[in-house]
């Protein structure tokens, strides 16, 4: 295994391109060391790209924030303006692990990992995150939704990677909200999930909502319906039952060591209900 | 040994919360553990495992293997001998695999070499040829008469004829008349309950560092509780004499009864005696989770009548265990102590012990009661619930009191049980307010705590410090406890004595730190070498002022005449003593030797509160509170340690962990991230009111308290969540999916 930190982005693309073994992006290595430990990979190519420019730090942009693809989750969670801004994504990424792993994991890593369960990407979607990805011929920006592809999968091509991850500006009267089902109260691999994200209008009505789901389908779900559910009214018991019933016909999970199918659908509907309740309280509404 | 005749007895060490000798060493990184030792020369050791539940071992090829550079011994079940006695037999099987793998993760083969990594690629190199064969993982399946068999011929003879050959133990405990007591019952319920296997949980995985050569002398240094059980399993299966293996327990992290049986070491020794190199083998949490021992898994019935005042006229239970791929006794241990908490006329209990397709069971804390009160307490509780009757009253009208005839057959003597019960009852936790989704759960434990055999030898050190040589790997701070128990004997400040634990070599046999048995029987043959070595500086100091040995009492660490009419001699302390001992015959040493009885079974009073979440089954333990008889505490912080460890394990097999086998036979969680033992943040503060009634066979009354925490806790929690759900929970762990399918039906 070869272990190289490139000179810039460019020759980073280059290197990945030409490597005909399996390559890895070193970013906090929570993900990629366990699994090479527990021998379920051994790369023949590690690629750290934390000490290239702009990739450790968090900058404001045209009213949003451009978040560097190795900035970790503690270091996102002491970041003042994105938490006010973005609470939703925050709280996602800081559920990421223990304080250890806080200290090192990405919100890149979290996204390119594939994992259906991942706790950054369903607040990311909501956000309408993107994701800009580097490679070989250049620069392209990729909306988050569109990364994961299946478990362990991701629509990156040979030689392209993630440099920063662009949260947009966030409307007035907006807010949002991520919740997980885990069977402890840490440390432990999310059952089913949901984010929300609202923007309401002076009176409180929903404008515009966006809701997704995790661990219940092979990638992160944007359900468009249970959004449209919400729209046009306060959610009142009549708009949420109308949510978590758009949220249950859209999971279609497994049933696993982890959970059920009954049980993971069952939760995600719960799990969007009062992640719909807590997101309408921080944009400001009261029912 | 009797309880000393002075129960006005005020003691100056004992009860008091002096420092640990091993805290320093273990928080700075300096302890030594099994896999912190290592020799020049060494190698490193590596297992291969069946991916297969069950398989005929048709051939294993390892010339590829043994090929590869570094690679310096590759070693497979027909290098073990093949002990007669069946228990060392099952051991060195369990060891390295013989004709068949009986369970996913069964070892095979290994190889020692040179480097980690070689050692790795060497394993990839061996060619196992399998014979797949049906498997069974579930205790019930194993007992129907079709079902594959595990191991053949292993049945005892009281096994009925015509039952499946996986059923290797029956068992029956009881007395009185069934059938009229439940004819006198105005409620009777049944009820059947499942509990799946755990892991002791040890955040040490198995290591050792081993080397034999060919003159047949060895030596291994390893973890685990019993260095006398590892010399006699690795004799066995070495095939070579006892004397000639030294075995030196390293600092144990942890073992709850998982660390008292061998899986690495005789497969170091044999590759050291194959390669001429000393080889250590250290196992991934992978392998100590599929290989080495978890509880039995259990399904169970019970059947309790009682009166509509709250009296139990009779209770019949039938417990099934599975111990894995061998015979095992475990059920025994849980069909004895399934109705020890209660005073009964009429009482039976059956006992089935099956073989599945699972590793070999391990004792775990108080192995086979935690699920057998599991299932009584529950059975006990419903009734209360159904009568509208308190359930700790309910209790101490059944209780169990000196003189009752127990459920397994003795007679109990001086028991904590009534007296843990009123404290529970007086103790605010009982009455304090619920909220909606809340509930209240409380269940009575037991344990008959062991004696065994123990050797201890004192040595007065020639600088007035006082050394004891024990051999008991601490697992729990017995370390402390002993050189307290032996300074309060000699009668000299507690920083002056020093405990540390023998190899195999420098003492006589002592049996395994189990059963809750070192505090007591260590402890007792600790105060029994101090009196000894007490009585030999008595007689040296009568030698020195020329008296009778009689005219000289020990007191407050030194000799004194024994009244006026020995003699005006001033006072020699221990120190003034072992100065000279030099002059008067020689080093002063106290030693004993028994096989103690008398170790006092133990009660605990569990209570504990939950909120369960109507919309997704998951449990919040929101209060904790554990009563038990510590006979004496002779250190209580370590005593209430042991309390909140058997509470907090408890909590975890109640919860959430469990062994998970797909239809194919294998385990699906052999990680600590789907292996959900709790974390911290799930665990509320665990309080604990330790009571103190003595223990008549130990001279400071000490009775053993490592074990009885970890049985109350799964009926508590079940209780608890059964009220807070409205919906009697009947099986192990409560994980959210299971309590949500039951609130929703
Ligand atoms: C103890 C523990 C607890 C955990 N708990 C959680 C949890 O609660 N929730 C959760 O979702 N996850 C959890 N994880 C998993 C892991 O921490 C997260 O997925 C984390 O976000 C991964 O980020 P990383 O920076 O460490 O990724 P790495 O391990 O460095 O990389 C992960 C993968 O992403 C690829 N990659 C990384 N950066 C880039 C990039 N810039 N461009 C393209 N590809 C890239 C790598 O090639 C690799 O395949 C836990 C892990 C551990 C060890």
């Amino acid at each position: 295994m070869r272990y190289v930190k490139p000179e810039s982005f460019e020759a980073a693309a280059t290197l990945l391109r030409d490597e005909t073994g399996i390559s890895r992006i070193l970013a906090g290595g929570t993900d990629v060391l366990v699994q090479l430990k527990a021998e379920m990979v051994e790369p023949d190519l590690m690629v750290d790209l934390k000490h290239l420019p702009g990739m450790r730090e968090i900058v404001a942009e045209d009213g949003g924030f451009r978040i560097g693809a190795a900035v970790s989750g503690a270091q996102l969670g002491e970041h003042d303006a994105v938490k006010a801004m973005w609470p939703g994504v925050v709280e996602g990424v800081e559920l990421i692990g223990s304080s250890q792993v806080q200290s090192r994991a990405t919100m890149a890593g979290n996204l390119c990992t594939g994992s259906p369960a991942g706790d950054a990407v369903p607040a990311m979607v909501t956000a309408e995150a993107v994701a800009r990805v580097q490679g070989p011929d250049g620069v392209r920006d990729v909306p988050v939704i569109d990364i994961p592809t299946g478990p362990g999968k991701n629509s990156l091509n040979k030689g392209e990677f993630i440099t920063s991850i662009y949260l947009p500006a966030r409307p007035a009267h907006a807010g949002d909200c991520y919740l997980r089902f885990i069977p402890r109260t840490e440390m432990d691999i999310a059952v089913s999930s949901a984010a929300v994200s609202l923007t309401l209008d002076e009176e409180g009505t929903v404008t515009d909502a966006r809701i997704a789901i995790g661990a219940v389908a092979p990638t992160v779900r944007l359900v468009k319906d249970a959004g449209a559910a919400l729209v046009g009214a306060k959610p009142d018991d009549a708009a949420i039952a109308a949510m978590v019933r758009a949220v249950e016909a859209a999971c279609s999970p497994i049933t696993d060591k982890r959970g059920t199918i009954e049980f993971r659908t069952k939760t995600a509907g719960v799990l969007a209900k009062r992640a719909a309740l807590i997101a309408y309280g921080r944009a400001g509404g009261q029912l | 040994m009797a309880f000393d005749a002075q129960p006005t007895r005020k003691f100056n060490v004992v009860g008091t919360r002096v420092t640990r000798p091993d805290g320093v060493d273990k928080v700075t990184g300096k302890a030594a553990y099994g896999a912190d030792i290592s020799a020049p020369g060494m190698l490193h050791g590596r297992i291969l495992r069946s991916p297969h539940a069950h398989a005929r071992i048709v051939s294993i090829d390892t010339s590829e293997a043994e090929k590869l550079a570094g690679v310096k011994a590759v070693v497979t079940g027909a290098d073990l001998a093949m002990p007669e006695d069946a228990d060392f037999a099952d051991v060195a099987i369990n060891c390295l695999a013989r004709d068949k793998a009986l369970y996913d993760g069964h070892a095979v083969a290994a190889v020692a070499a040179t480097s980690k990594a070689i050692a790795k690629q060497a394993i990839r190199l061996i060619k196992v040829e399998y014979d797949p064969l049906p498997h069974v993982t579930d205790v019930d399946a194993a007992m129907k008469p079709d079902a594959p068999v595990v191991q053949e011929g292993r049945a005892l003879e009281n096994v009925p004829a015509g039952m499946s050959q996986n059923v290797t133990t029956y068992c029956k405990f009881g007395h009185g008349d069934l059938d009229a007591g439940f004819a006198k019952a105005d409620k009777i319920i049944e009820r059947s309950f499942k509990t799946a296997a755990t892991h002791q949980g040890y955040i040490e995985p198995q290591a050792c560092m081993a080397s034999l050569g060919n003159d047949g002398r060895g030596e291994v240094w390893c973890c685990t509780q019993g260095q006398y059980m590892v010399r006699a399993n690795c004799a066995a299966a070495l095939g070579v004499e006892e004397s000639q293996l030294r075995i030196t327990a390293s600092e144990i992290g942890g073992g709850f009864g998982g660390k008292t049986s061998t899986f690495i070491e005789p497969v170091a020794l044999a590759l050291s005696r194959k390669s001429g190199k000393p080889v250590k083998i250290v196992m991934t949490r992978d392998e100590v989770l599929k290989a080495t021992g978890p509880t039995i898994s259990s399904s169970m019935d019970i059947k309790i009548g009682m009166t509509k005042d709250g009296r139990i006229t009779a209770a019949r239970g039938e417990l099934r265990y599975s111990g894995g791929a061998y015979p095992n006794f475990t059920v025994e241990m849980g069909a004895q102590a399934a109705f020890a908490a209660y005073d009964l006329e009429a009482v039976e209990t059956i006992g089935w012990n099956a073989m599945t397709n699972r590793p070999k069971e391990i004792p775990y804390r108080a192995p086979g009661a935690p699920t057998a009160i599991y299932a009584v307490e529950s059975v006990v509780d419903e009734l209360c619930q159904e009568l509208g009757l308190d359930p700790l009253d309910v209790r101490l009208m059944n209780a169990a009191d000196k003189g009752t005839l127990s459920s397994y057959g003795p007679t109990f003597n001086d028991i904590g049980l009534v007296a843990t019960l009123e404290a529970a009852k007086a103790h605010p936790h009982y009455t304090a307010p619920l909220s909606e989704n809340q509930g209240r759960g409380l269940s009575c434990g037991f344990w008959f705590n062991f004696g065994g055999n123990t050797c201890v030898s004192l040595n007065i050190n020639d600088d007035g410090t006082v050394g004891v040589v024990e051999g008991n790997p601490d697992i729990g701070g017995s370390r402390a406890s002993i050189s307290m128990m032996a300074a309060e004997e000699l009668g000299v400040p507690y920083d002056k004595v020093r405990t540390v634990i023998a190899d195999t070599s420098s003492l006589g046999f002592n049996d395994i730190t189990d059963g809750s048995r070192v505090t007591f029987a260590v402890g007792l043959a600790t105060i029994e070498a101090a009196r000894a070595a007490i009585k030999e500086m008595c007689r040296r100091v009568a030698k020195i002022w020329d008296i009778d040995e009689d005219a000289v009492i020990w007191e407050d660490g030194c000799a004194k005449p024994a009244g006026p009419n020995a003699g005006t001699h001033p006072p020699m302390t221990l120190a003034e003593i072992a100065a000279i001992a030099g002059n008067t015959g020689g080093p002063i040493a106290g030693h004993h030797e028994v096989n103690a009885d008398g170790a006092g079974v133990s009660f605990g009073v569990h209570l504990c509160d939950t909120e369960v979440d109507p919309e997704t089954g998951a449990v919040k333990i929101l209060r904790y509170t554990v009563f038990q008889d510590a006979g004496k505490a002779v250190h209580p912080d370590y005593v209430e340690g042991q309390m909140q460890g058997g509470a907090v394990q408890g909590i975890g097999w109640a919860l959430n962990e469990e062994y998970i086998y797909g239809e194919d036979g294998r385990l699906q969680n052999a990680a600590f991230l789907d292996y959900r033992i709790p974390v911290a943040s799930d665990l509320p503060p665990i309080e604990t009111v330790i009571l103190e009634i003595p223990n008549p066979g130990h001279p400071y009354g000490v009775r053993g308290v490592g074990e009885t925490p970890i049985v109350p806790p799964l009926a508590a929690i079940a209780n608890a969540v059964s009220r807070a759900a409205n919906v009697r929970l009947t099986e192990l762990p409560m994980s959210p999916p299971r309590v949500l399918k039951a609130i929703t039906g």
